[in-house]
């Protein structure tokens, strides 16, 4: 018993000791392009000013999004530019990695070393452009937390189903690119999720009951932005919550056994 | 005359059966630009309270339109263009007696062609869900948009073309362009119709070459007034002024290039 715990500790320090060194060259080797990190964080605020403005556009008429003041409104915005943050930091270099290792072969060695495979290719590298992003995303929402009076301990509750959402949205990122061990060459799926996720830049009762439908349980998007900002304005229904944890398990453990599955059909390129 | 016929045809058709390879790309690409789409569930919701000047049938026909409009005028110039730079690969083109450009310009449209079956299938689809919403347009208002839909694909060609003639210096130049997108997206309307503009942004927006490029052809297909003359002449110098820039970065670029076997 004792061993076994002793065994397990070592994996997990293991991993964080190879997480530390890759995210330590990714950012070493990324800070060679400085002046592109200037005009990614002046793209980020770019952004930001236009999705603003397509918010005002709205609320510029007496128009509210149905019980969403402009200061609610502006928390889902923050949000979802702040998961925009994490999915082009996180999400976007490794997983369209997996299509061009499946396309040139070299997925390969990464099955050959002694570390979990879909760790590996969903930890290899980080991009620190997307920093910008989740800066801003938390300024705007620390703007308006401050205008609605927010307390410190809500942003916590907040950020659990965040987590959540983090979770669920890499595990369906991932799905999608493993999908590429039959297709190959796939690298807008990733494009047409993207698109689709662009919904969460308003809370879902701005949606025709059709969208909504489609938005909370074909492509969970209401799960990512809508229910995060819902508990940090201390409004969320515990059952909402628990389909937030629930589903993040549930979808990261389909990932798991998907890829799994997806190996068994990979044929690789010697053979 | 015959010759530059000839050259056409034989691109065309190489670039199209190139395309073809990759159907299910193709349809995926039709479906990543699905915004518009989703853009119009929240205005159709918006409208229906019946304060705004639209009703919710307009903001669909009118999203329908722009999203037919931005699968017409989709380019990618730019990162290809790069790429052959930064590898090299534009050396062997440099020696065809034809200007490297005219590639890039059939693969865009023979990928248009190969795109159209995906585009009408998923707007047959969107009519059998939305027929409330089905129209004909005036065969006059079809043809004003099909040219101006022309007008802005060769404009937004032209523009990134001239942006991506910066990779001769700086090594990402796609980096230009995804600024440039940015002021594209809000304000061409694609996230919301100029109508919806405050009038002073509207007036001053009028003047840039982006909502020329998707609120214009799409108004002309949804029948919302627009004012064509003014349009033309926006167009005809925005494109002088990018074509002659254009022009004058290619003679500058070709000094300056030394990729390989340059």
């Amino acid at each position: 018993m004792k061993k076994e715990e002793r065994i397990k500790e070592k994996g997990i320090q293991r991993y964080g000791r190879v997480l530390r060194l890759f995210w330590g060259t990714a950012i070493a080797a990324e800070m060679e392009y400085r002046l592109n990190f200037v005009l990614s964080a002046f793209t980020s605020l770019g952004n930001l000013i236009g999705s603003l403005f397509g918010l005002f556009l709205f609320y510029r008429t007496d128009y509210t999004f149905e019980g969403w003041s402009w200061d609610e409104a502006l928390v889902v915005l923050g949000v979802f530019t702040v998961l925009q943050g994490f999915s082009s930091t996180f999400l976007g270099p490794n997983l369209n990695h997996i299509v061009q290792h499946v396309q040139q072969g070299t997925l390969d060695f990464v099955l050959l070393k002694p570390i979990n495979s879909q760790f590996w290719l969903s930890t290899r590298t980080i991009s620190p452009w997307g920093l910008p992003d989740i800066l801003f995303g938390c300024l705007v929402i620390g703007y308006a937390g401050r205008r609605l009076g927010i307390e410190a301990p809500a942003y916590f509750l907040g950020a659990v189903p965040l987590c959540f959402g983090f979770i669920s949205l890499y595990s369906l990122w991932f799905m999608l690119g493993a999908t590429s061990i039959w297709f190959v060459k796939i690298y807008n799926v990733t494009e047409v999720l993207r698109g689709l996720l662009e919904a969460g830049r308003y809370p879902m009762v701005a949606y025709p009951v059709a969208y909504r439908f489609f938005f909370t349980f074909i492509v969970p998007v209401a799960f990512l932005t809508t229910i995060p900002s819902e508990a940090l304005l201390g409004r969320v229904e515990l059952v909402w919550l628990l389909g937030a944890g629930l589903l993040a398990l549930a979808l990261f453990l389909v990932s798991r056994m998907f890829w799994q599955f997806a190996l068994r059909f990979y044929t690789s390129a010697s053979s | 005359m015959r010759r530059a016929w000839k050259i056409t045809q034989a691109l065309l058709s190489v670039y199209y059966a190139y395309m073809l390879e990759y159907r299910a790309e193709l349809l995926l690409w039709a479906l990543s630009g699905s915004l518009p789409l989703i853009l119009m569930g929240v205005w159709i919701q918006a409208a229906q309270g019946g304060q705004l000047s639209l009703s919710p049938i307009d903001f669909v026909r009118y999203f329908l339109a722009v999203f037919i409009v931005r699968q017409i005028t989709v380019v990618w110039v730019i990162w290809e263009f790069e790429k052959e730079v930064v590898e090299g690969k534009l050396s062997p083109r440099l020696l065809q007696p034809l200007d490297p450009v005219w590639h890039h310009v059939t693969a865009h449209v023979s990928e248009r062609l190969a795109r159209l079956p995906f585009v009408g299938g998923l707007i047959i689809l969107f009519f059998l869900l939305y027929p409330q919403a089905a129209w004909i347009p005036p065969v006059s208002n079809i043809l004003l948009f099909s040219l101006a839909t022309a007008i802005a694909f060769a404009l937004r060609f032209l523009i990134q073309h001239t942006f991506a003639l910066f990779a001769f210096w700086i090594e990402r130049a796609s980096a230009i362009e995804q600024f440039w997108f940015l002021l594209y997206l809000f304000l061409s309307g694609l996230v919301a119709p100029l109508e919806m503009f405050p009038p002073a942004v509207r007036n001053v927006v009028l003047w840039t070459p982006f909502p020329y490029m998707v609120h214009f052809p799409a108004s002309l297909l949804v029948g919302l007034p627009v004012n064509f003359g003014q349009g033309c002449l926006v167009m005809a110098g925005w494109g002088l002024l990018f074509l002659g820039l254009n022009r004058w970065l290619w003679r500058q670029g070709l000094k300056q290039y030394s990729g390989m076997g340059a």
